[in-house]
């Protein structure tokens, strides 16, 4: 070959390609018509499905819907031989229990977060927080394993009497310390849903500009001050955020709670007594269910905890997208 | 080939009767027409042969006109340069030539694009032919995240029915017309993101040409490449001329002096002038052309 | 002007700096207290009969999980069959042409809902769905459940994987003549490959220790299965029955199931966590 230009390896001239060939006649078009059509009718499953849940919860909630009416919602009794259902106690124990989890489970997750961002150097916060959301990861049925053989007796021994002992005349620490019930579901749903809490909560506080710290700095606040005044303030959107979060995780959640609620019908002040939750309630009872009308009133329980943290859901997508306006960021 | 050029010149014909018909909205677009006119006009009919004719082009990306009644000839076998300030419509330009701005919802085109008398903006337009005749290089290397060979292979496999070592002959001899082969033969099977910037870069045109397009655009394609590396390029662009026809964007004036026949300047979207490289340079006709290329803007 | 003391200041600070460095130990010893309650015990029940022998009636000592073992695997490579090529291929809508349409706005808003939704509620869907209709609990109706809990984590890590693959790539693909389709196979996802590996894994690692869904959909057997077709033997279910049960020797083997449980979800989220994080960096 014959090289005409002026480094080495240059391609001499325009030497012809080994040998004429055609192109291969393809059937086109159809091709991509075809394959955009199968990705948006696969994106299209996961509206079909949030329509599909509510139907045919809605659809074998039937009898029970036209047998109690609104009743189901305010009454507590639950009796399988008498056929009388309520939703009443079930709704009562998922609302106290998360109550319970997040009024323990937001201060906590924002103090971790305090500390993983601004108290300690940058690379450990990195690895405890790494640590903390491990947390999230652990199973469900894990907890429960953990809650009923090992964290209800150490309640039930160590916890629950040095509550009643300062608790005093309040109704909430009355009765036998058993280990299981409402307070205990309440803690460690608190724990599960920390690592949630946490993380958003401490990638807020990391988008706090430097300068807005700084500054609060210079003007001679302590740590604590500038947290409240200033971090948590610039960041109070990204923190109700992080609580939608946790608070529809806890709603829902159920192996752990089952372990450890007491499973018990009954509406009592005392958080030391057996309750039940929508989720465990349906855990335990619903393959039991052989009756038509005890099913239908099951699955009307799963149709209102549907309803509960869809609504919580919904709330908290449209406070992220406002929040994102807002900022201009992602979180 | 006389097939062809019989048609293109029926076609323009044709255009050019139906453009008479419906009177020109703007006085600019007039008036470009008028200059592409003298240009042509200008130029020893004999020699060349106009491969893409573009008539009266405008681009949207969205509401904004990025292109405004473009018209122009590109002629086969010469390196058509695009050049003018950043932001002036370079890229969108040539981005027409095989519709790659599909991709893009909010972009869209009107106007005429010939290829061969095929106008390749109406809608029955086989793109997957299209994108086979017009090879493309881009600003930044682009090699797919694959070994060397298959890099090469991927357009031919798609594009021909190749027996094994077929296929390896035509790998070689792209390669080799890009001036590479001496400095991959013995790392086919390497991935080609292994590869230094230039030679990546020379590899995109290996697997552009590897298809056998006739018409190459591109993109700036030494603007992220060391002063080296553009010389090779360079060089291969001169020498791939003979073969290709090519249309390269570039922003600078020097390479666009160097290597081309011809030259688009651009402003604002608009083709303010276009002829033969060494008048654009030399005396110029628009005083902005003038005042760009002596660099008193952009 | 009389200056304010700060030493109230100072102290609440001390305080407070002090509570939340103590939140942050709380937050590491229940993680510590769990890892090594559930490691300790689950070890001391596992041994070669865990995972060769069936279960034993209760109060007969020995026997093992095969059965469950081999159910959970498959349940979860049934869910993963279904519910990744329609996760993936959603995604690939929602990247590659929905960008930023209203249709594609409401496929994600409705991801997030879905993955939002609480697993048992999505037990009791495909119960009415499968179970019901077909008058029989199966491992298939266990298998779905998974995979629609799956498919939001698939579909909405997908998207974020191809958006990392910069548009050059699919342009200089698409130059060459390649249809979209070939594109996106070959040249958009292998140049995500290892990002979708991760969100595929993660999502595995989210499903498997999910036991409210199987309740009611692949319920639980002490039998080896013969198909997916009737109740399934699963390691979650069968941590679930045994805990609750009075048998001592039951309660061992589920804190062995859920050593195995755990040992599983941890290690496929650690190792596709660290992916993540190495993939943000660079």
């Amino acid at each position: 070959m014959e090289v005409t230009s002026s480094f080495p390896g240059a391609p001499s001239g325009a030497p012809s390609p080994p040998e004429v060939i055609k192109p291969v006649a393809r059937a086109r078009k159809q091709g991509d018509t075809l394959f955009r059509w199968i990705t948006i009718g696969s994106a299209f499953v996961v509206p079909l499905l949030i329509i599909g849940l509510f139907y045919s919860l809605t659809d074998l909630s039937m009898p029970s819907l036209r047998h109690f009416g609104l009743k189901f919602i305010f009454s507590s009794a639950w009796n399988p031989v008498k056929q009388h259902f309520g939703a009443l106690s079930s709704i009562y124990g998922t609302l106290v229990s998360t109550f319970i989890a997040m009024i323990l489970a937001v201060p906590l997750g924002l103090a971790i977060s305090l500390f993983l961002v601004e108290l300690v150097p940058p690379a450990i916060g990195r690895v405890m927080g790494s640590a903390i959301e491990l947390l999230a990861a652990i199973p469900s049925i894990i907890y429960g394993m953990w809650g009923l053989f090992v964290f209800a007796p150490f309640m039930a021994d160590h916890v629950q009497p040095f509550l009643a002992g300062i608790g005093g005349d309040l109704p909430f620490f009355k009765g036998p310390p058993m280990g299981i019930g409402m307070l205990t579901a309440g803690l460690i749903l608190a724990l599960m849903i920390l690592p949630f809490i946490t993380s958003v909560a401490s990638d807020v506080f990391r988008m706090v500009p430097v300068q807005l710290k700084e500054s609060a700095y210079g003007m001679g606040s302590t740590t604590f001050e500038v947290a409240r005044k200033v971090t948590v303030r610039y960041g109070i959107d990204g923190i109700v955020g992080a609580g939608f979060l946790g608070l529809g995780r806890a709603l829902g959640e159920t192996m752990a709670v089952t372990f450890v609620i007491g499973n018990s019908h009954r509406i009592s002040a005392s958080l030391f007594n057996g309750a039940n939750s929508i989720a465990s309630t349906l855990a335990n009872e619903f393959t039991e269910a052989s009756e038509p009308l005890y099913l239908s009133a099951l699955v009307e329980l799963g149709l209102i905890l549907l309803v509960i943290t869809i609504g919580v859901q919904i709330l908290s997508q449209l406070w992220l997208k406002r929040m994102r306006k807002k900022s201009g960021r992602g979180l | 080939m006389s097939e062809v050029i019989k048609t293109i010149y029926y076609n323009e014909k044709k255009l050019d009767a139906q453009a008479e018909e419906k009177p020109a909205t703007m006085d600019h677009a007039g008036a470009l027409k008028e200059l592409n006119n003298k240009v042509k006009a200008k130029i020893s009919p004999g020699e060349l042969l106009p491969i893409i004719s573009v008539k009266d082009l405008n681009f949207y990306y969205g509401g904004f006109r990025a292109l405004e009644d473009n018209s122009l000839e590109i002629y086969e076998n010469r390196v058509t340069a695009i050049i003018g300030p950043s932001g002036c419509g370079k890229s969108t330009h040539i981005r027409v030539y095989n519709r790659i701005f599909d991709l893009y919802r909010e972009q869209r085109a009107t106007g005429k694009i010939l290829l061969d008398g095929e106008n390749i903006l109406a809608p029955g337009c086989d793109l997957i032919e299209l994108r086979r005749r017009v090879g493309m290089i881009f600003q930044k290397p682009t090699p797919f995240p694959m070994s060397v060979k298959e890099n090469l292979a991927y357009g031919l496999k798609m594009h021909y029915k190749l027996t094994r070592s077929k296929m390896m002959e035509r790998v070689e001899w792209a390669l080799k017309q890009a001036a590479l082969w001496d400095e991959v033969k013995d790392d086919l099977d390497k991935p080609a993101t292994a590869l230094s910037g230039g030679q990546q870069q020379r590899l995109c045109i290996a697997r552009a040409i590897a298809v056998e397009p006739e018409i190459l655009l591109m993109d700036e394609p030494t603007s992220a490449i060391d002063p080296i590396a553009t010389a090779k390029i360079e060089d291969l662009i001169v020498n791939l001329k003979d073969r290709f026809t090519i249309v390269i964007v570039t922003h600078n004036m020097q390479q666009a002096a160097r290597i081309s026949d011809f030259t688009a300047f651009f402003y604002r979207g608009v083709i303010v002038e276009y002829g033969e490289t060494e008048k654009i340079f030399t005396k110029p006709e628009n005083k902005q052309t003038e005042e760009y290329i002596t660099g008193r803007f952009g | 002007m009389q200056r304010r003391p700060a030493t109230f200041r100072k102290l609440s600070n001390a305080i407070v700096v002090g509570l939340s460095g103590f939140s942050a130990l709380i937050g590491l010893f229940f993680l510590g207290w769990i890892l090594m309650v559930v490691i300790l015990r689950g070890l001391s029940a596992i041994s070669i009969d865990f995972f060769t022998k069936l279960p034993t009636p209760p109060g007969v000592a020995g026997g093992g999980l095969a059965n469950a073992l081999v159910g959970t695997l498959l349940i979860t490579l049934m869910a993963v069959l279904l519910g990744v090529p329609l996760g993936i291929l959603g995604g690939v809508y929602l990247s590659e042409f929905g960008e930023r349409s209203k249709v594609a706005a409401t496929i994600r808003f409705a991801s997030n809902v879905l993955m939002g939704t609480p697993s048992i509620i999505i037990g009791v869907f495909v119960y009415a769905l499968m179970v019901f209709p077909m008058g029989h609990f199966s491992g298939y109706a266990g298998a779905v459940s998974l995979a629609v809990i799956m498919l939001p984590v698939v579909v909405r890590t997908t998207e974020d994987m191809l958006r990392l693959v910069p548009n050059t790539l699919r342009e200089s693909a698409l130059a060459l003549g390649a249809p979209r389709w070939k594109v996106t196979f070959q040249v958009v996802f292998r140049a995500a490959r290892s990002g979708l590996l991760t969100g595929v894994l993660l999502a595995i690692a989210r499903v498997s220790g999910e036991t409210a869904p199987l309740l009611f959909t692949a319920l639980n057997s002490p039998f080896w299965m013969k198909s997916l077709s009737g109740p399934t033997a699963n390691l979650t279910v069968t941590i679930f029955n045994y805990a609750m049960s009075p048998y001592r020797d039951w309660q061992q083997q589920a804190w062995g199931a859920s050593l195995l449980i755990m040992m599983g979800v941890l290690s496929a989220t650690i190792i596709s966590r660290l992916y993540l994080k190495e993939k943000k960096k660079g």
